[in-house]
């Protein structure tokens, strides 16, 4: 088990050196960092004074060492077009994607797996055929056009619902929430939705085949042999073994939701990080793509790995397994 | 020789040709695949669906009113004319017209045209991409797999459109300002197509590898056909099966990426509209009461990728021999 870590650490730690040597690439080499930063009247001299301060003359080895320093530390530079540090305007807008992505996945899960389960033990029942009717065309309709639905009838026709932004936010601390207040939350209601329905049709749909194929094996056969009561076999022996693909699959997805939350974001005018990153791919602002970049892959990295560990701790055969193949 | 005998020579080449492409025909209606599709009514509805839109949009110069690209055709005075059955509706602008008095009808066929052509082009770049090295890791097995494998594994983990994201606004950094018009379209299609690649490779590496066990490959090498050869003529026509149904999901996924993109405004300029950017741009209309411009290009959206959707859906379990 600690081996397991270990090993799977040590891949992340790969995995974010090259995301950094990408992030530092994109800032070093993609436009001029220089040029960028200051005036059109700056002079030759002060510019040159600048690429010296700024440690742009030293090999690149040792710039890429210390951005990642840098970075490690939270340093990301200093935004192109609004000239404050990157880490501050992240440390703003992040608890507004955290709080929106955590509402989706929430959302998705509690209702995805029961629909899922519904539709697998009663294939033929009207109510499990609307279900995959909607999950069809949630997985066509495009995000951003069901969150303009959405818009269109609870915003602009009955007025019910706020269409942009996160409403009152109230500070704790250093993290703004929008659970506190009235407009907070009705503000989240449609963003959260039309975050969470596409990944409830995928779980909904995953739930389903993999209890549809547990419920064929032998042991569940046998469990209603021995006269177990139906509640006892669906979801105390096929639901438990149906949780394990669930659990991966579903927390790579939460890794999904924050990159669709840039959609999402964008239509709700929702102030988190996918709309900064958004408008900073639109104003080349270079800082902050490389910024977002960073913590984007720092969030899948840590997802994958506790996602793998936890793949490990719910399924024995894989721990004999693991221990047995790699000693 | 004669000329005459090689007229003769030449139409009986001809006739063999027909004959024989008849025949595949009738293989065809005869196969299991035929069958399974004459079985389902829903593919067959996605099917027509996907050859009328498909068909509308190739056919768009000679079926729109106007051309929307054409500023010619434009005025002013004819932007929000709402559509043709609302009390203002004029035949002229069937289902309305945007804020630049584009007819939606026409603008819709043209953007479609341009959703299509960015989505097939991708697919095929990134079915071209992934297929070759797919066919190179699982053929040469060693460090190369196990490099190709890596960077597939690690893009993997990284959801396809921020990687587009990222690639389209590189691009966007990268080149000079004046040229974007132009290049946006084949940006949008290397974007989309990178961000796509490992689903072809990783298929097609597993199948080869099956494959390059077997007796046949065998007997090509020991016969001394080229690697390249081996892998080209002899491996892939028996590992495409599958990349055909993910090209078909792939192809719906490059739609909806593109829509995504344009409609983010990081996708195909203004100028020139595929669905996601006329969806942008209704959106900044929906307050003022004209739905129009969102809906019509958003249904037809919804549907293509629907449809193509279920054909894909549909040819995964008639291309699977286990369901057979």
């Amino acid at each position: 088990m600690i081996a397991l870590i270990i090993r799977r650490s040590y891949q992340s730690v790969v995995v974010m050196l090259v995301v950094a040597l990408l992030a530092f690439t994109m800032f070093r080499y993609v436009g001029d960092p220089v040029s960028m930063m200051v005036g059109q009247d700056t002079s030759l001299e002060q510019r040159e004074a600048m690429r010296v301060s700024l440690g742009l003359k030293d090999p690149v080895p040792v710039q890429f060492a210390r951005f990642v320093m840098n970075t490690a530390q939270g340093e990301f530079g200093i935004s192109y077009q609004l000239g404050r540090p990157v880490a501050e305007i992240l440390s703003e807008r992040v608890p507004a994607t955290l709080e929106l992505s955590l509402v989706a996945a929430l959302f998705a899960m509690l209702v995805g797996i029961p629909m899922g389960v519904y539709t697998a033990l009663h294939p033929q029942k009207w109510l499990s055929k609307a279900f995959l009717t909607i999950s069809l065309v949630g997985i066509s309709l495009p995000t951003f056009l069901i969150g303009i639905l959405l818009i269109l009838f609870f915003g602009v026709l009955l007025n019910w619902l706020p269409t942009f932004g996160r409403g009152e936010v109230v500070m704790l601390g250093g993290w703004s929430t929008g659970f506190l207040s009235g407009s907070g939350v009705k503000s989240l209601l449609m963003p959260a939705f039309t975050l969470g329905m596409f990944q409830l049709t995928l779980i909904m749909r995953l739930v389903r085949s993999e209890m549809m194929e547990v419920l064929l094996t032998d042991y569940i056969k046998f469990a209603r042999a021995r006269g177990l009561s139906n509640k006892a076999v669906n979801f105390g022996h096929a639901l438990k073994n149906t949780l394990v693909p669930v659990i991966t699959i579903t927390g790579l997805q939460i890794g999904n939701i924050v990159a669709f939350a840039t959609i999402t974001e964008s239509v709700f005018q929702w102030p988190g990080v996918g709309l900064m990153f958004i408008q900073a791919i639109g104003l080349v602002d270079i800082p902050i793509m490389s910024a977002y970049l960073v913590l984007v892959a720092l969030f899948f990295v840590i997802i994958n790995l506790i996602v793998d560990i936890l793949y490990h701790v719910v399924d024995p055969r894989l721990r004999v397994d693991g221990s047995g193949a790699h000693g | 020789m004669t000329a005459a005998a090689r007229t003769v020579e030449g139409g009986g080449i001809d006739m063999n040709f027909i004959s024989r492409t008849q025949d595949t025909l009738h293989r065809f209606l005869d196969g299991d695949v035929w069958y399974s599709f004459t079985q389902s009514r829903i593919t067959i509805v996605a099917a027509i669906v996907t050859i009328i839109l498909v068909g509308a949009s190739v056919l768009a110069p000679f079926i729109s009113i106007h051309d929307p690209f054409n500023p010619v055709n434009l005025n002013l005075m004819d932007s929000f004319t709402p559509p043709v059955w609302s009390e203002d509706g004029r035949w002229a602008f069937p289902l309305g017209s945007d804020d630049q008095g584009r007819d939606l009808y026409s603008t819709i066929l043209y953007g479609s045209r341009l959703s299509l052509f960015i989505g097939f082009a991708s697919v095929a770049f990134s079915m071209s991409l992934g297929v070759s090295l797919g066919l190179i890791a699982g053929y040469l097995g060693g460090s190369v797999d196990a490099f190709i494998m890596r960077v597939a594994d690690i893009q993997i983990s990284f959801p396809g459109i921020l990687i587009a994201l990222l690639i389209d606004g590189l691009a966007r950094a990268l080149l000079p300002g004046e040229s974007h018009d132009e290049v946006m379209v084949y940006v949008l299609i290397l974007a989309i197509g990178l961000s796509q690649w490992v689903n072809f490779a990783r298929t097609v590496r597993g199948s080869t590898m099956v494959e390059r066990n077997k007796e046949y490959v065998q007997a090509a090498r020991v016969i001394g056909v080229s690697r390249l050869f081996i892998m080209v003529r002899h491996i892939m026509p028996n590992v495409m099966g599958p990349v055909l149904v993910i090209a078909t999901i792939s192809l719906a996924v490059a739609i909806l990426s593109e829509a995504a993109l344009s409609f983010l405004g990081v996708g195909v300029p203004p100028t020139q509209p595929s669905l996601g950017t006329l969806i942008r741009i209704g959106q900044d209309f929906l307050f003022s009461g004209e739905w129009w411009i969102v809906i019509f290009p958003g249904m037809t959206l919804a549907a293509l990728v629907l449809a193509v959707n279920l054909l894909g859906d549909w040819l995964r379990d008639a291309l699977n021999p286990k369901l057979r």
